[in-house]
């Protein structure tokens, strides 16, 4: 089992996953339409260059925007989530053990502990994000099934990588549960919500171009976020 | 496919189709016609597939249900934060079932959708500023009301409106020998004051070519004696053109795309023909996003900017000032507290923000700032067409209670609206809440400081 998983399947959801996400980028740069969306993507570039940049930066930084200031509950869960979900799979020590393994390459780690407490973090802000989800009126009338389900699908890996890392019971049960969950994740984003992993940078980037080439960016400093 | 004598796909292209809804008081029997008014699943269909591409898609798809948006919309804040207000709701159950269900829909579902589109959003595109994932749902509105037009499923003003348009090239039945006649009258009325004043129509390559808001015409003609005077002490080498002087589009309130692209094309058409140096636009918010930020997209211009570079009012105005073209006189500046109602669509969707500013430092002594401003400032709750539309009188009523209370808190009693719509609102607002404050435009206040140059006064 724990062949196929980290042999054929994981290969296939790699590749799933990047080729996935590439063509999401490719079908939505190609269905951009100026005059559609009345935005000249090609004249005026650098206006839209410096509109893009500034409506993708300024909102990632925590309480960088109105919005992000205006929710600092929000703000804390979601970019606690958000930087527990990229870094730890990336820097893990067991992971670039098995990366070298595998290629002989590898990326710098951190410590145990950190993965420890960023996987903690990244379960704890899901749990509230669910919460949320269900106490506030606003976000429960427009939640769906599938809200939850891509919650699970991105807490999933974390859940049984920490319970894998204590051993709570057997060992191999869970590294397989969680290299599975692993896989699932990376399949699942280009095909649901969790393609805002490319869509986040896509959208931000063409409300930024509007606002910086269209909407007033060519006559003041710039949309302030 | 029962369609209404009234209420149909059809746009308005006639007198006789103009005169026949204006008859229909209210629209009673329009909106009698529209329950029984089918849609054409076929031509939804096609129509999706044709315009609905990645961006609008992708908005739809990935909006994370986060309700970010929610208290960046004035409806979900004035109306005690209904869930139903919420921006992301408000799109998901309407265009986002159209997509979903790829236009199967029928008749109640589309008048519902129409009811949304028209009645609880104004296209303000403030909840595009507090989305994370930058998901513009004024702009899927916009969307949404053209799909709408195109089945008939459109509020009875704003098919009028849209008519208006398409015949007369004017929201008003104002013709363009109503036009020059006006503008002669008020120079007529005028000259004996100012001696010399003129409003001069279709003169070739002046430096400003000034167009307006067909309002001012048909009922605040003042408003066009106020920019004329203006122009003539500050020493413009100015012109009206006799056709294409009309910048608004209830065109694009309707949804109406064709329209639009008719009524900016005719602007377009003034700027060629007389070749100025550039425009003016009047104190409208919408009729300079309709002709000079989105029109050049409607008549195709791959640009995206007007034949001749083109400038809203409070531009002229702070560059007037900061020439000293119109000099203030110190004594004479507004002493007391005074805000600024800020346009969207020339504020936030168009980024004249300190235009504004620039005007209050030099006209005003105690200038206060709403609470939020500039881009993040609330609309009025009369924009997008709100304003015109009886069948959600109610609605606009309550929406105004955001402003109402953002103009409060500044404690000024006078608020300088320099857009129609929020003129229009501001007013109605002191109406049904009874709350004390005055309202203006710029040019009658402009005119009362304005120091005048010796030479252009009357011989005693």
């Amino acid at each position: 089992m724990y062949e196929l998983v980290t042999g054929p399947l994981a290969w296939l959801s790699f590749g799933v996953f990047f080729i996935g996400c590439l063509v999401r980028i490719v079908l939505y740069i190609r269905g951009l339409d100026w005059k559609l969306d009345r935005v000249t993507y090609t004249v005026n570039v650098s206006y839209g260059i410096r509109g893009a940049l500034r409506s993708i930066g300024f909102w990632l930084f925590p309480f960088g925007t109105h919005g992000w200031r205006q929710n600092p509950f929000l703000t804390i869960l979601v970019f606690t989530f958000h930087i527990g979900l990229l870094f730890t799979p990336i820097f893990l020590i067991g992971h670039n053990v098995l990366l070298y393994e595998r290629w002989g390459i590898s990326l710098p780690t951190i410590p145990e502990t950190l993965a420890d407490i960023l996987t903690l973090m990244v379960m704890v802000s899901a749990l509230f994000l669910l919460l949320r989800r269900l106490a506030l009126p606003e976000v429960r009338i427009i939640t769906d099934g599938m809200d939850y389900l891509v919650l699970a699908i991105a807490v999933m890996p974390f859940f049984t990588g920490y319970m894998a890392h204590i051993q709570a019971s057997s060992y191999s049960f869970w590294l397989t549960v969680h290299i599975l969950s692993g896989e699932v994740m990376l399949v699942a984003i280009p095909f649901t919500k969790l393609s805002h992993f490319v869509n986040f940078f896509l959208s931000r980037a063409q409300l930024g171009m509007d606002f910086g080439i269209k909407r007033g960016g060519m006559k003041n400093k710039g949309m302030v976020w | 496919m029962p369609e209404g004598t009234l209420c149909n796909k059809k746009p308005v292209n006639t007198r006789e189709e103009l005169d026949a809804l204006l008859a229909d008081k209210s629209g009673k029997l329009y909106y009698e016609e529209m329950k029984r008014l089918d849609v054409d699943k076929a031509a939804l269909r096609a129509t999706l597939e044709k315009t609905c591409k990645s961006r609008m898609r992708t908005w739809l798809e990935i909006c994370a249900h986060c309700g970010m948006c929610a208290e960046s919309c004035f409806f979900y804040l004035a109306n005690n934060k209904d869930p139903k207000q919420v921006p992301s709701y408000k799109i998901q159950s309407t265009l986002g079932e159209i997509v979903r269900r790829n236009g199967d829909v029928d008749t109640e579902f589309m008048i519902q959708v129409m009811d949304t589109a028209w009645g609880k959003c104004t296209c303000c595109n403030r909840c595009g500023l507090y989305c994370p994932f930058g998901i513009d749902m004024g702009v899927m509105f916009g969307y949404l009301r053209g799909l709408c037009f195109s089945q008939g499923f459109v509020p009875w003003e704003m098919k009028i409106g849209s008519g208006m348009h398409r015949i007369f090239r004017a929201q008003m039945d104002v013709t363009p020998e109503d036009w020059v006649d006006t503008c002669q009258w008020m120079q007529e009325e005028n000259e004996e004051e100012w001696p010399g004043l003129e409003i001069p129509v279709d003169k070739e390559n002046a430096d400003i070519l000034y167009t307006v808001n067909a309002r001012e015409p048909k009922h605040y003609p003042e408003d066009i004696a106020e920019a004329a005077i203006l122009f003539h002490i500050a020493g413009e080498n100015w012109t009206v053109p006799s056709v294409g002087w009309e910048e608004t589009s209830l065109a694009m309130f309707a949804g109406d795309w064709e329209g639009c692209r008719m009524q900016v094309q005719e602007v377009y058409g003034a700027m060629e023909r007389l070749k100025p140096k550039r425009m003016v636009v009047t104190e409208c918010g919408h009729a300079y996003r309709a002709t000079v930020i989105e029109g050049p997209y409607w008549a195709g211009i791959r640009t995206g900017k007007t034949p001749i570079p083109s400038f809203h009012y409070v531009e002229w105005v702070a560059e007037a000032l900061r020439t000293g073209k119109l000099k203030i006189d110190p004594a004479k500046k507004i002493k007391e507290p005074v805000t600024y109602q800020d346009s969207c669509n020339y504020i936030r969707n168009a980024g004249l923000k300190e235009c504004a500013r620039e005007i209050m430092s030099y006209i005003a002594e105690d200038f206060r700032e709403m609470s939020p401003c500039k881009e993040h400032n609330f609309c009025c709750g009369g924009g997008g067409g709100m304003n015109g539309v009886g069948r959600y009188r109610e609605q606009r009523n309550i929406g105004l209670k955001v402003k109402r209370d953002q103009i409060l808190a500044t404690g000024a009693k006078l608020v300088i609206a320099p857009c129609h719509n929020c003129w229009d609102a501001i007013r109605d607002m002191e109406e049904v809440y009874h709350i004390g404050i005055r309202w203006s435009f710029l040019k009658p206040l402009l005119l009362k400081m304005v120091i005048v140059p010796d030479h252009l006064k009357p011989k005693e």
